[in-house]
């Protein structure tokens, strides 16, 4: 399969999280955004991975082919962290104001 | 060292001992006391005068050397005093007309309180003591600290009554001219500094006219000229000549002193001194002469139509001081210096002789309002009246010897400088018997109470007034023309060697006997008529109030040079001066700097706006600056 | 070296100890007789240093303490000619100013005189120092105070002067440090004999002037240095800080400011400026003449129409500096013998002038000439003075300023005619401005602001009495000035050749 569909659908949705991110103001779906965008990374890691594997070059050194999937597992893990904090302090923000607004959320300005 | 001569130090030392007691002490002495001490300082000075005039005649020329001023490798400047033939000459006049205005001032101004009368006496002192310096020094920079100190006494004495501010103007006016020649001055004593290395007479005079000479001729000119500036500052010549008449704001006998006798002279001495350098230097020579004449001419006709009796001897004076520039410009050093001494003799008489009518008009120095004094004031009278004919330059008063030498020297270069001249004598004569017939003439138009209190003056005015009209008669007998009696000019004999480089390389014009007779003929018949003339026309004035028109109302206001001055010169400086201070100054520099300043904070102001506090925002601006990194990353 | 201690050394310790010591003391009449004593040591130290200035007495005029793994520099402070001089009139205008000031009052008089007495330290080590680092930081010791006393002490705009003042002169000496550095990084090494430690480079005055630059480097390297000292001195345009600085400070202050601090910046450019860059120098002195000459004629013109006399006298200093700044670039012998000549009377006359001016002040309240006239009737002794100190400073012969500016204007004129001549407008509109001023307030008759005029008290008569003599003795017989510098400026011309 062409590297240039992966490529195609990762950016696709790596565009989609940034403008989610941009123009939406729950900060849910802002949150979901980025996950979008890491996940876009990752799919663009894979492929790489998968189509460096095949290459030539690449065959000269069996033991590295392996390298941007094991990344991925780095994001994942890193992303499901983050997940965890963000979420608890979206929660914690959403008692404290009853509101997800970011743009309500302003107190870094001044 | 051991010459007898290294004495000179004295001689103006005394005076300024006298300056500093009568100023230290102006608090405690008695006016009897600071009076005295202030003539007999003087009158010491002049007996030392006379010893160092008889050694200088016996042939004892000394230089005293005495420290060094200033002592670099390249330049050294001795505190050195030359005693010769021009500085023991003047040396008398100084002193001796010196005292004798220190003995008349001990009576005029007797109505001072005894603190200013002191400090009169001082500031008197003090101004001796820098003429002297002047005169004495033995080189260019010596020659200076007393140029600039006479420029000081003189402003001080201008301002002597500090609390008029038209007089404490007039002194500052006297000041800043004199700066302004001295700056020229300066520049001309660099010039020789830099090219020569030495400004000392003997050394630098010697160089200078030694075939190795390194001044160019272009370097020669330009020295001369600066010095005559210098030259037209202290002694009034256009353009700097204006001071001179406003000076007349001081006391009578400062002004004989300071502004006729002696101060005003300095330029001819400083230029009679460098004689070489200006035959050297014919260009300058030319324009000196021109200045000159100019000034008598412009001076003599402003003399004609003004009403202050001081006024009158100011241009008088002014125009006299043209002649004797004439005299240096034409070559005719003896004669310059010749009516120096005749002029300080009938000149200073005029002045005190102006001020003892002040005296006894209480007071009054316009001339419509006096008139007939000759019956009151007999000793005035007659010492007046020859002061009078000296100026006028009538056989065989001194003026006649001086200013005829100086007119016969100036034919022989131009007769269009001799025309000139004649014409300026004729109009000298004219002003000055108007102002001698509106005095003493006809009947008294003051006041009753002026008319009540008029009297003759006391001994210590009539005194040096009888004094100094028997040198104006005699004086110029020193001078007898060869036509009259061969070796009859002594003075041109003994100031020989002072000027004897200079007549080596002049060209020598001899006239004829007949022409000079002619000469003097048509000088004196002018002056002549010109006086019957005044006489005729003034002895018999009557005050009207006519407003004078056309020429009549330019000369009675000086041809307007002061408003033309003040136009040209010190309004558009104000402007200037005003212009840095508001616009440089306040806008542009330190607009600049506040500038600076203002634009770090409106930029900060602008650049605030950024940190929003709106996490969109700044997520916004990254990929934004993602995108620019990529599209230059990419194409670029 | 010898245990004892050097003459820099105690000029430089003395008022430091003073200064610090001054901070602890409780009355006020203890901080004021602390410093004046300690002032009047330092004169006598300084006077005593005049008296062995032979080869034999190499050892008390300098020393030099290493540190132990130092990156090449050392408390390396010496006297030369020029140092000499300037620490004299240093030595000479503290206990001056002491006195003329005696009865003013300060609030938090301790901390006054310890600031003041603290700057006189970095003004001796700036005149002492031969090592560049320790220049800055003496430098720097200078200024601090000041920025301190004038916004402290002084009138009521005085937050903003001194901010201008220390914009003005920060930047400047940033600038330097800059300078400094670069030059560090391209002077040779050295070997400390004394342990053995090697650095890579120095920042002592001889490696300075050894250092390797390229003509490139010397161009852009010389305008660092040189804003630093022309922003000191002033030089126009840098010069706007110093009429308000002047007007703001406490007179105390203005005169330290304005008799010893401006010779700071004609110093630097005599021990650093010219010897370090000397193709620079002669290459642009052209520039800075012109610049110099421009400042002399355009301060002249603003002192004339000015109407504050603080800023009269102000402008006049710059006009004077320009001068002197000018005489320098000439690199004619006679020149820079003005020069130093100068650089003392100046201190000498302008702080006559300023004690003058305070009194005027102190007692009728306004710094306006338009307000003021005939003070010559109620105070005929100041009057008296107060003239010769101003003719003084316009340099009329038998004055100090007369023999320095007659070799100033001369060495200007060796270097180039048209310049003398354009200076040379400056004696005459200094004589304008001068004698207007002294007209509209010491003649005329007196008003009524002016009643409240005395005549001086003695001290500020004796003081006033001592700068008057000074004045005539330096302008009567200038050769003993002349003499103790005549050395240096025979070294700094070696250099410009």
């Amino acid at each position: 399969m062409d590297i240039k569909a992966y490529i195609a659908l990762s950016l696709t949705l790596f565009t989609i999280g940034i403008i989610g991110v941009l123009v939406r103001r729950n900060a849910i779906i802002i949150f979901m955004c980025v996950e979008l965008m890491l996940n876009a990374v990752n799919l663009l890691l894979v492929a790489f991975s998968k189509m460096h594997a095949v290459s030539a070059a690449a065959k000269a050194s069996v033991s590295y082919t392996a390298d941007a999937q094991i990344f991925v597992f780095f994001i994942m893990v890193v992303a499901a962290a983050e997940v965890s904090v963000g979420l608890a302090i979206i929660v914690m923000l959403y008692r404290n104001t009853h509101s997800v607004d970011v743009n309500f959320l302003n107190r870094l300005k001044n | 060292m051991n010459n007898v001569l290294q004495i000179a130090w004295l001689i103006p030392v005394l005076p300024l001992i006298g300056f500093i007691i009568n100023g230290a002490g102006r608090n405690v002495l008695s006016k009897n006391i600071s009076g005295f001490i202030g003539s007999a300082v003087v009158l010491a000075s002049f007996l030392l005068s006379i010893y160092v005039f008889i050694q200088v005649k016996n042939g004892n020329t000394h230089v005293a050397h005495y420290f060094n001023f200033i002592n670099i490798d390249t330049l050294k400047i001795a505190f050195d005093f030359k005693l010769d033939q021009l500085s023991s000459l003047f040396l008398l006049i100084i002193t001796g007309v010196g005292f004798l205005i220190h003995v008349y001032s001990t009576s005029y101004m007797h109505e001072e309180p005894a603190k200013d009368f002191a400090k009169y006496f001082a500031y008197l002192n003090l101004f001796v003591f820098s003429m002297l310096l002047l005169v004495l020094g033995a080189n260019y920079v010596i020659m200076f600290i007393g140029w600039e100190g006479v420029g000081l006494c003189s402003y001080l004495l201008i301002g002597y009554w500090f609390r008029n501010n038209d007089y404490t103007n007039a002194a500052k006016k006297a000041f800043v001219m004199n700066r302004i020649g001295d700056l020229g001055f300066l520049l001309a004593v660099f010039w020789m500094i830099a090219k020569v290395g030495t400004i000392d007479f003997d050394q630098l005079f010697t160089i200078v006219s030694s075939p190795k000479s390194p001044l160019t001729t272009f370097d020669l000119t330009g020295i001369t000229l600066l010095l005559f500036v210098g030259a037209t500052g202290k002694s009034a010549q256009i353009p700097l000549y204006t001071w001179l008449p406003d000076a007349m704001a001081g006391p009578t006998p400062v002004s004989a002193l300071i502004h006729a006798a002696t101060m005003v002279t300095a330029g001819i001495y400083m230029i009679a001194r460098s004689n070489i350098l200006y035959t050297m230097a014919p260009l300058t020579q030319h324009i000196v002469a021109v200045t000159g004449l100019a000034t008598a001419v412009l001076a003599a006709t402003i003399a004609l139509k003004q009403n202050d009796i001081k006024k009158v001897l100011a241009y008088s004076t002014v125009s006299q001081l043209g002649y004797m520039f004439l005299g240096l410009g034409v070559g005719a050093y003896t004669g310059a210096v010749f009516h120096v001494m005749t002029h300080a003799f009938f000149k200073a008489l005029l002045f005190l002789g102006a001020g003892s009518v002040i005296h006894a008009m209480s007071g009054e120095q316009d001339m419509r309002n006096m008139g007939g004094l000759k019956k009151y004031m007999g000793t005035t009278h007659i010492t007046f009246l020859l002061g009078c004919l000296a100026i006028a330059g009538m056989p065989p008063f001194s003026g006649f010897f001086s200013k005829d030498e100086i007119l016969a020297a100036a034919y022989a270069n131009n007769p269009v400088l001799w025309g000139v001249g004649v014409i300026t004598a004729m109009l000298t004569a004219f002003y000055m018997f108007r102002l001698y017939a509106m005095t003493f003439h006809g009947k008294f138009r003051g006041t009753q109470e002026q008319e009540h209190h008029l009297h003759e003056s006391p001994i210590a005015i009539t005194i040096p007034l009888i004094i100094l009209a028997i040198l104006a008669v005699v004086g110029g007998w020193v001078g007898i023309p060869e036509v009259f009696m061969h070796g009859g000019h002594r003075l041109e004999a003994f100031l020989e060697p002072i000027f004897a480089q200079s007549n080596a390389i002049a060209t020598k014009h001899e006239l004829s006997h007949n022409t000079e007779y002619t000469l003097m003929a048509v000088s004196v018949v002018g002056a002549l008529i010109a006086l019957v003339f005044a006489w005729n026309k003034f002895s018999k004035y009557e005050k009207t109030e006519k407003e004078s028109t056309g020429i009549a109302k330019l000369l009675e206001n000086k041809w307007y040079v002061d408003e033309l001055y003040s136009a040209v010169i010190s309004k558009p400086l104000k402007s200037l001066s005003l212009f840095f201070n508001n616009i440089i100054e306040k806008k542009v520099i330190d607009g600049a700097v506040n500038g600076t300043g203002k634009a770090v904070n409106y930029g900060s102001r602008q650049l605030r706006w950024l940190q929003s506090g709106q996490v969109g925002a700044y997520v916004l601006l990254m990929v934004l600056g993602i995108l620019i990194l990529f599209i230059i990353q990419l194409f670029l | 070296m010898g245990t004892y201690i050097t003459f820099p050394e105690l000029l430089i310790w003395l008022p430091l100890l003073a200064g610090v010591l001054s901070f602890f003391t409780k009355r006020e009449q203890a901080a004021k007789s602390m410093a004046l004593i300690f002032s009047l040591i330092v004169l006598a130290v300084s006077v005593a240093s005049l008296f062995y200035t032979d080869a034999k007495h190499i050892t008390w005029n300098g020393a030099n303490y290493y540190y132990k793994n130092n990156i090449g520099s050392t408390f390396f402070v010496a006297l030369d000619g020029t140092g000499r001089l300037l620490t004299l009139l240093t030595a000479i205008a503290f206990p001056i100013i002491f006195i003329a000031t005696y009865r003013n009052k300060y609030k938090n008089p301790a901390s006054f005189y310890g600031l003041m007495m603290l700057t006189q330290a970095g003004l001796m080590g700036v005149f002492c120092s031969m090592d560049a680092l320790l220049f800055y930081f003496f430098w720097e010791l200078a200024l601090i105070p000041v920025y301190f006393l004038c916004s402290t002490w002084g009138g009521e705009k005085r937050i903003q002067t001194t901010f201008k003042f220390f914009v003005y002169t920060f930047v400047g000496s940033l600038l330097m440090l800059t300078g400094i550095i670069y030059v560090y990084l391209h002077t040779p090494g050295r070997v400390f004999t004394e342990d053995g430690t090697q650095t890579l480079h120095s920042f002592a005055w001889s490696a300075f002037q050894n250092a390797q630059l390229t003509t490139g480097d010397q161009n852009w390297l010389f305008w660092l240095f040189f804003v630093a000292f022309a922003v000191k001195m002033p030089i126009f345009p840098l010069h706007t800080w110093q009429p308000d600085t002047y007007d703001q400070s406490p007179t105390g202050v203005t005169m330290v400011l304005s008799g010893i601090m401006v010779k700071m910046g004609l110093f630097g450019v005599i021990r650093w400026l010219i010897p370090v860059f000397p193709h620079a120098a002669a290459q642009y002195s052209h520039i800075i003449m012109v610049l110099s000459i421009i400042g002399i004629i355009y301060a002249s013109c603003i002192a004339m129409v000015q109407d504050n006399i603080k800023k009269l006298v102000a402008y006049s200093s710059i006009a004077h500096i320009g001068l002197m700044c000018a005489a320098l670039f000439s690199a004619t012998q006679v020149g820079v013998q003005g020069v130093m000549l100068q650089m003392f009377n100046h201190g000498i006359n302008i702080i006559g002038m300023w004690i003058v001016v305070d009194l005027l002040e102190q007692q009728t309240g306004v710094k306006k000439i338009s307000k003021l006239s005939g003070v010559a009737n109620k105070a005929p002794v100041l009057t008296i003075l107060f003239v010769i100190i101003a003719l003084a400073n316009i340099a009329l012969p038998l004055t100090n300023a007369f023999t320095g500016e007659f070799l100033m204007f001369s060495g200007l004129y060796q270097f180039n005619g048209w310049y003398a001549a354009a200076a040379g407008m400056g004696i005459i509109l200094a004589a304008i401005y001068t004698l207007n001023m002294i007209q509209k307030v010491f003649y005329g008759n007196s008003n009524s602001l002016v009643d409240a005029v005395k005549e001086i008290s003695l001290n500020e008569k004796l003081i006033l009495g001592a700068i008057v003599c000074m004045v005539f003795f330096i302008g009567i017989y200038p050769q003993p000035l002349i003499d103790l510098t005549r050395g240096a400026v025979s070294d700094l011309l070696m250099k410009m050749k």
